[in-house]
């Protein structure tokens, strides 16, 4: 159960947000730039909201007015970005024991085996991320955030700079992490297709306003967001 | 003489040189422009007026050399120490240079992914950034290196140039040169002092483009 409320002021750019998303996944959907990867990286602490509150199951990560900030790391909230950010001097097996090294001993709620098998990547522990194709890198930027233990995962826009028949392969993997390892996840994305396959719950930006909260399947019947939702394939 | 005055000026330089980079390289801050310009100070300024500021700060009677002495009985001026203090000085500024090229090469997005999987700030600097990082580090302790085994304004002003305590490469060929029949031994420690620096040229420039290759292969 995550909880959001923030705001967040910019030059040129305002960012208001206030939403509640429970177990299974919450599509996080819009146009590119409408906010959706910085609402990710307030929620994830890499960024300050101007004013607001953020809370995970009733652990308060921030809260500008009672001056609550918890860092980063002690966030506990995976998130895989776009490209992966690998780290590029380990091996795919060292960039997966990263996470569990500083995951708290009994928080652990996932297990390395299940977790690469799943994700069908124990043939690659000893490769070194330069040397992965995009799909592959992905698969384990995915296992790495899981074995992290974390109480939420974040995915922003994970099949975005993968070509379509990758992202058929990605896309399982996604629905499979959901039902097996029952992490609420937050999934950003501007493919109205990912949305109806995987999302349990929308939640629709634009210009950094909501404009738009429900179940994905309902999404049809408001047509007016969807045309500028199309599939964008750059960075947003 | 001077292997020993560069060593210790290296090794001293390298922790306040790597605070001072990743200071520099990511973090904004009032005045930090002014920081910017008095550290990188020593590269342009006459290294005679470096030498004499030294002379009166680390001086005996000087405010920083009269606490240091009478407090842990240190004393630098005309002492190999005080040389190494020179030219830890003089070679700072390129190794500042080139450790904080090599941070601000270093992907910030990478350090977030650490800290989003639980690695504080330390351990994703030790982890993360330290070894990306790692060949423009190097590339700064080589330079830094070969600038202070060459060092000879600041130093002669400093510690002067006593033969076995505080004469360099640099200071002991000025010397042969000024007596009558000393250039064959100038000409040998020129020499040595070239192929030291040239050596130190082409590490630099080897560690550079391998930084280069390790970043570059990650953005593709």
């Amino acid at each position: 159960m995550i909880d959001v409320d923030v705001h967040l002021q910019r030059k040129t750019f305002c960012l208001n947000a206030s939403f509640t998303a429970g177990a299974g996944i919450t599509a996080l959907f819009g146009p590119s730039g409408s906010g959706k990867s910085t609402l990710l990286a307030l929620i994830a602490g890499l960024v300050r909201p101007t004013r607001g509150r953020i809370a995970v199951d009733g652990r308060t990560l921030v809260d500008t007015e009672r001056k609550v900030w918890v860092p980063k790391h002690k966030r506990r909230i995976g998130i895989v970005f776009q490209d992966a950010q690998l780290f590029p001097h380990m091996t795919v097996g060292q960039n997966l024991n990263f996470g569990r090294w500083f995951a708290p001993g009994g928080k652990r709620i996932v297990s390395q085996s299940s977790v690469v098998d799943v994700l069908g990547i124990s043939h690659l522990t000893d490769r070194r991320p330069p040397s992965l194709s995009g799909g592959e890198r992905q698969r384990v930027a995915l296992a790495r955030a899981l074995l992290s233990g974390p109480e939420i995962l974040l995915l922003d826009e994970p099949l975005a700079s993968l070509d379509a028949g990758r992202r058929e392969e990605i896309l399982p993997l996604i629905e499979r992490m959901r039902d097996e390892f029952r992490i609420p996840m937050l999934y950003v994305t501007h493919d109205a297709s990912e949305v109806n396959k995987l999302a349990s719950q929308a939640v629709v930006l634009e210009n950094g306003q909501i404009v738009w909260k429900g179940r994905p399947g309902s999404l049809h019947s408001r047509p007016e967001l969807l045309p500028d939702a199309k599939p964008l394939f750059h960075k947003s | 003489m001077s292997l020993r005055i560069a060593c210790l000026a290296t090794a001293f330089c390298l922790p306040v040189a790597m605070a001072f980079a990743y200071l520099l390289a990511r973090y904004q801050f009032p005045g930090k422009a002014l920081v910017d310009a008095v550290l990188h100070l020593p590269l342009v300024l006459p290294p005679v007026v470096t030498g004499y500021v030294l002379l009166l700060a680390f001086g005996k009677r000087g405010p920083i050399g009269s606490f240091l002495f009478d407090t842990f009985g240190i004393n630098l001026s005309f002492r190999w120490t005080g040389a190494a203090l020179a030219c830890a000085v003089m070679g700072f500024p390129l190794m500042l240079r080139a450790i904080r090229l090599s941070f601000e090469s270093v992907d910030q997005r990478l350090e977030a992914a650490a800290g989003t999987l639980g690695a504080n700030g330390v351990w994703a600097f030790f982890l993360v950034t330290l070894p990306l990082a790692l060949p423009g580090v190097l590339a700064g302790v080589v330079l830094c290196f070969a600038k202070a085994l060459g060092e000879f304004g600041a130093t002669i002003t400093f510690v002067s140039n006593i033969p076995g305590e505080t004469r360099t490469i640099s200071a002991a060929i000025y010397s042969y040169t000024q007596v009558p029949g000393g250039d064959e031994a100038a000409i040998r420690l020129m020499l040595v002092s070239t192929a030291i620096a040239l050596a130190a040229m082409v590490v630099s420039e080897a560690l550079n483009r391998r930084m280069q290759r390790r970043v570059a292969v990650f953005e593709s």
